[in-house]
């Protein structure tokens, strides 16, 4: 102790460790603990068959899952939602973010307008859909009507497909702005001199996209999947608002069914182990994420 | 009473990087020391040790015979004046000025009169309230100084502190401030890459190349007596010309002249020499006592006063510089040169240290 | 003679591309606001439509009347100030709260080169892709035991944290850009490293606060399920569990109208918030998504 404090350098990381320390603890408290006490957990059986009482099992709460059909179903609905979100979202965001990189009169409120939807309340979102998806006096009926393309109402929400593509399609369009924001961001680093060199030379826009600006923006196009993957793969809000699951299970993603599991029937011990089994995926899947990230990080760094 | 010292001064960063390799120096009150050389030599990181703003790997500080080595900056008593000035944007110059003194807990009434002062003294009247960032870059540079000065500390640290100013701007402050700190009893220590501001300010000047103390002594010995050939180029302006010469019996031959080789007791191992002599004290036409060279010019450079002449040594790659007063020579001109020889320096080819000329060559 | 070539008047690609550019660009940013904007402006023209209106098929676009009855039902059936209340509660204090407890630790990760720095910064980047269902199975368990259910630091406490690794990214990334000789000044001139934070380093980063804060507050207010779990009684609910219960308190008819309305209240802030602060937002979602 006073070793340490009796140098400059000694003192400096003294403080350095004490400003660091109220928030680690709280980073602890929030994310580690929760995780690991959810490792321990999914070792025992405490639901309303064991009056809530811890009784150790061991993995038995993994072998259940094994055949518990609606876990897998589950897993399959999160991965499809995941994989559909995600890629439109991307194209999508990639085109508005071209668009907003554009210079043109009132550009700044056109920002302002893409990235509202952001920075609104997943669960009142969820609630507007909702109302737009209402089989009965739903706009989206509405105008698809007028337009001749269905000749009867449909109930968007009530049908098992049609309710995850309607899910699908708001969270689209909640996190695209997400999405759009970071590629913005990426094609502004890039200098304009490489497409007028690159136009010189003769290439379409086509190929001046293809390559120059993916492989520019590459970096963010893999932080916002990695982010995106991350968030939709424990989507919650946007889903137990809108359908809460409904119908039929056809929109239970893998965050509904473990509140279901821990909320509804209490089975705090295995809804454990489903919480640890999501986190393992998740971080297979994100460290195969990060490591892309370096690679790519490293390629436009040799440019 | 507060003299500062540092003895066997080290920073190693990493293995390859060590800006400060053991540097031994001391300032006594109102000594003006000037660190000078090029950039990335470790002037910088050399004045952070002194302030404390970096730990030492080796050695130690002193001041006032306090050894100070592990003390915070703010417990030195040591005031710095930063290249950027490093005013606080957030505060008035009154705060700023007044901020190391609040920190002390220095009377309200004290801290009055001493920003008074400096205010006088620097000509700060009616800044008092501005904001740094309607000050122009003239006035930032005196409310940094103001800041140093009211703290009345044991050695003052300087930075290229002029350096961001315009070229005529640095001049007067140049003067201002030499005034200013011959009135200040206190050991100063400035780094430059200038050496106009080390000569014209400095009572010892220290060249640093690399982390080594090339040489430390007063501005007049450092330009007659450079200790190598490092600081002889480095040193002048336009710089020495120095020229690698063979050597025959007690002769170093340039061209077709030959020039007697100071009276060293040992022959030179290589049968070479570096010979040195500035562009400003080589003569026109051939002069008594003097080695005289023949040559082509090449090369005219008009530097107001003066134009650098450059001409091709004849029988030979050399070429020398001379500066000479409202010549008519133009390129192609043939030029004789002489060199005096109380003028000429002489550094040992390996060593590349100064070889000390006999007493007798140099009286005249 | 050159033997004669046809005259061919080709369209010249210079006179179409002047042409279409602006146009086919002036029609994508009005799609995009139209794409962003539409389900927002939608459930603002619901909450002023009458009952009538509202269940007219086919719909109606343009109202002949208008009315607050929506927002007044709100207020008068529920608590529905309180749930504005309760949301800006918590927001606040927990935005103000990571701003004390993530500046510091910023700090001491953009400059006092500590050993294991990098480890720390892997771990807090890794957490901010944490979904709060991971959570919010461990967090119920303390809650339970603390006995903190309904009280409001049961979520001022996870907001605190969830908005720790955001402000500790965007801010660091913010000290790593100050000029280092200012702080050298500051230890001069006798500053320590807690006194040079609060009087010279973070009053030179306000900007950098705001644009964390913000941020803070709009993950604080949109928050849902730890908000959902831990908030049993009504007087304690925030705005998007209380909304998203409207619908289900009744069993016969859902009221549309008052769904929207509470939408439109809970979004204005945010909505607001943006209007003001577009520049800074994606500053700092940028900040902290990219330099970290
Ligand atoms: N914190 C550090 N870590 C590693 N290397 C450093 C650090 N600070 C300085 N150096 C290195 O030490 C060497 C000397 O730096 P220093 O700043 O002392 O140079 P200087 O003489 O002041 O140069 P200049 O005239 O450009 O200011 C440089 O090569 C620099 O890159
Ligand atoms: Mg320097």
């Amino acid at each position: 102790m006073s070793n340490a404090l009796r140098t400059i350098r000694g003192r400096e990381h003294l403080t350095g460790w004490l400003l660091l320390l109220p928030a680690l603890m709280l980073l602890a408290l929030v994310f580690a603990y929760p995780i690991l006490r959810a490792f321990w957990l999914s070792l025992f059986i405490e639901n309303l068959g064991t009056n809530l009482e811890p009784v150790f099992t061991g993995l038995g709460n993994y072998v259940r899952m094994v055949g518990d059909g609606r876990f897998w179903q589950s897993l399959w609905i999160t991965t499809i939602f995941t994989v559909i979100a995600v890629t439109i979202e991307l194209v999508l965001g990639m085109a508005i973010a071209l668009v907003l990189n554009e210079s043109f009169r009132g550009r700044g409120l056109a920002r302002t307008i893409a990235i509202l939807p952001w920075a609104l309340p997943t669960a009142l979102i969820a609630l507007s859909w909702q109302w737009i998806f209402n089989g009965e006096f739903g706009v989206w009926n509405d105008i698809l009507l007028r337009l001749g393309i269905l000749q009867e109402p449909i109930n968007w929400l009530g049908e098992p497909g049609l309710a995850l593509a309607s899910t699908i399609a708001a969270d689209i369009w909640k996190t695209t702005s997400f999405v759009a924001i970071l590629l913005l961001a990426g094609l502004q680093s890039i200098s304009e001199d490489l497409y007028e060199a690159h136009a010189i030379d003769g290439a379409t826009p086509w190929q001046s996209f293809r390559q120059i600006t993916l492989p520019m923006v590459m970096p963010q196009i893999l932080i916002a999947v990695l982010f995106r993957f991350a968030q939709s793969f424990g989507i919650f809000d946007l889903v137990q608002v809108m359908t809460g699951g409904g119908p039929a299970g056809s929109t239970e993603v893998v965050s509904v069914y473990i509140y279901a599991t821990v909320m509804r029937y209490l089975d705090f011990g295995y809804g454990a182990a489903l919480v640890v089994i999501t986190f393992l995926i998740l971080v297979a899947v994100v460290a195969i994420a990060a490591f892309l990230l370096s690679k790519a990080q490293n390629r436009t760094e040799g440019v | 009473m507060a003299k500062l010292e540092v003895t066997h001064l080290n920073k190693t960063y990493s293995p390859k990087i060590v800006p400060v390799k053991d540097l031994s120096l001391a300032v006594e009150d109102g000594e003006f020391l000037t660190l000078l050389g090029p950039s990335g030599c470790g002037k910088s990181t050399t004045l952070r040790l002194i302030a404390g703003l970096e730990q030492p790997t080796r050695g130690e500080v002193l001041i006032g015979s306090k050894n100070v080595t592990h003390r915070s900056a703010g417990d030195r008593n040591i005031a710095m004046v930063f290249q950027s000035y490093a005013l606080y944007p957030h505060m008035t110059v009154f705060e700023n000025i007044a901020s190391g003194l609040k920190l002390r807990k220095t009377p309200v009434g004290e801290i009055q009169q001493r920003v008074a002062e400096a205010s006088r003294v620097l000509d700060l009247d009616g800044l008092m309230q501005r904001k740094p960032s309607k000050l122009s870059g003239g006035q930032r540079q005196r409310v940094a100084l103001g800041r140093a000065l009211v703290r009345k500390p044991d050695v003052f640290l300087l930075d290229e502190p002029l350096s961001n100013l315009d070229a005529l701007l640095r001049e007067q402050v140049r003067a201002e401030l030499k005034q200013l700190f011959q009135s200040q009893n206190t050991p100063v220590v400035y780094v430059t890459h200038d050496q106009t501001e080390a000569m014209t300010l400095s009572t010892k000047v220290a060249v640093l190349y690399k982390g080594d103390l090339q040489q430390l002594d007063s501005p007049q010995r450092i330009y007659s007596h450079p200790a190598n050939q490092f600081v002889a180029g480095f040193i002048g302006s336009p710089q020495m010309n120095l020229l690698t010469l063979p050597c025959e019996n007690s002769h170093a031959l340039l061209g077709e002249a030959r020039v007697p080789l100071p009276q060293v007791t040992e022959p030179q191992p290589a049968g070479q020499i570096v010979l040195g002599i500035r562009p400003e004290h080589l003569q026109v036409g051939k002069q008594p006592d003097c080695t005289a060279v023949r040559g082509q010019v090449f090369l005219i450079e008009n530097l107001g006063m003066s134009d650098l002449v450059s001409m091709h040594v004849q029988n030979s790659e050399l070429t020398l510089r001379a500066l000479i007063a409202n010549t008519t020579l133009k390129a192609g001109d043939e030029l004789v040169l002489s060199l005096p020889p109380q003028q000429l320096h002489w550094f040992d080819i390996e060593t590349r240290s100064r070889i000390p000329v006999q007493p007798e060559t140099v009286a005249h | 003679m050159a033997p004669s070539t046809p005259v061919v008047t080709k369209p010249s690609p210079t006179q179409e591309g002047v042409n279409w550019k602006p146009v086919l660009l002036g029609i994508t940013v009005f799609l995009v606001a139209i794409f962003s904007l539409a389900p927002i402006l939608w459930q603002l023209l619901t909450s002023i439509k009458t009952n009538a209106d509202i269940s007219r098929i086919p719909n109606v676009y343009f109202p002949r009347e208008f009315t607050l009855e929506h927002y007044i039902q709100l207020f008068d059936r529920r608590p529905f100030l309180r749930y504005v209340l309760n949301s800006a509660f918590v927001a606040i204090v927990s935005t103000l709260l990571c701003l004390g407890l993530g500046s510091p630790a910023a700090y001491a990760l953009a400059r006092l080169r500590l050993k294991g720095e990098q480890l720390i910064l892997g771990l807090v980047l890794i957490v901010t892709l944490f979904p709060y269902i991971l959570l919010f199975l461990g967090l119920l368990e303390i809650v339970q035991i603390l006995g903190l259910g309904n009280n409001y630091l049961a979520l001022i406490i996870p907001y605190t944290a969830i908005n720790l690794p955001l402000t500790i990214l965007v801010m660091r990334s913010f000290f790593q850009q100050l000029p280092r000789d200012l702080e050298d000044a500051a230890k001069v001139d006798g500053y320590n490293t807690v006194q040079m934070l609060w009087q010279i380093v973070l009053p030179t980063t306000i900007p950098a606060l705001v644009t964390t804060g913000i941020l803070a507050f709009i993950f604080a207010w949109n928050e849902f399920i730890f908000a959902l779990t831990f908030m049993t009684r009504e007087t304690m609910k925030t705005i998007p569990v209380a909304a998203a219960q409207i619908g289900g308190a009744t069993l016969f008819e859902i009221p549309y109208g008052p769904i929207a309305a509470a939408t439109v209240l809970g979004t204005l802030p945010l909505v607001l918030l943006v209007l003001f602060f577009q520049r800074k937002i994606v500053q700092g979602l940028t900040a902290g998504a990219v330099k970290g």
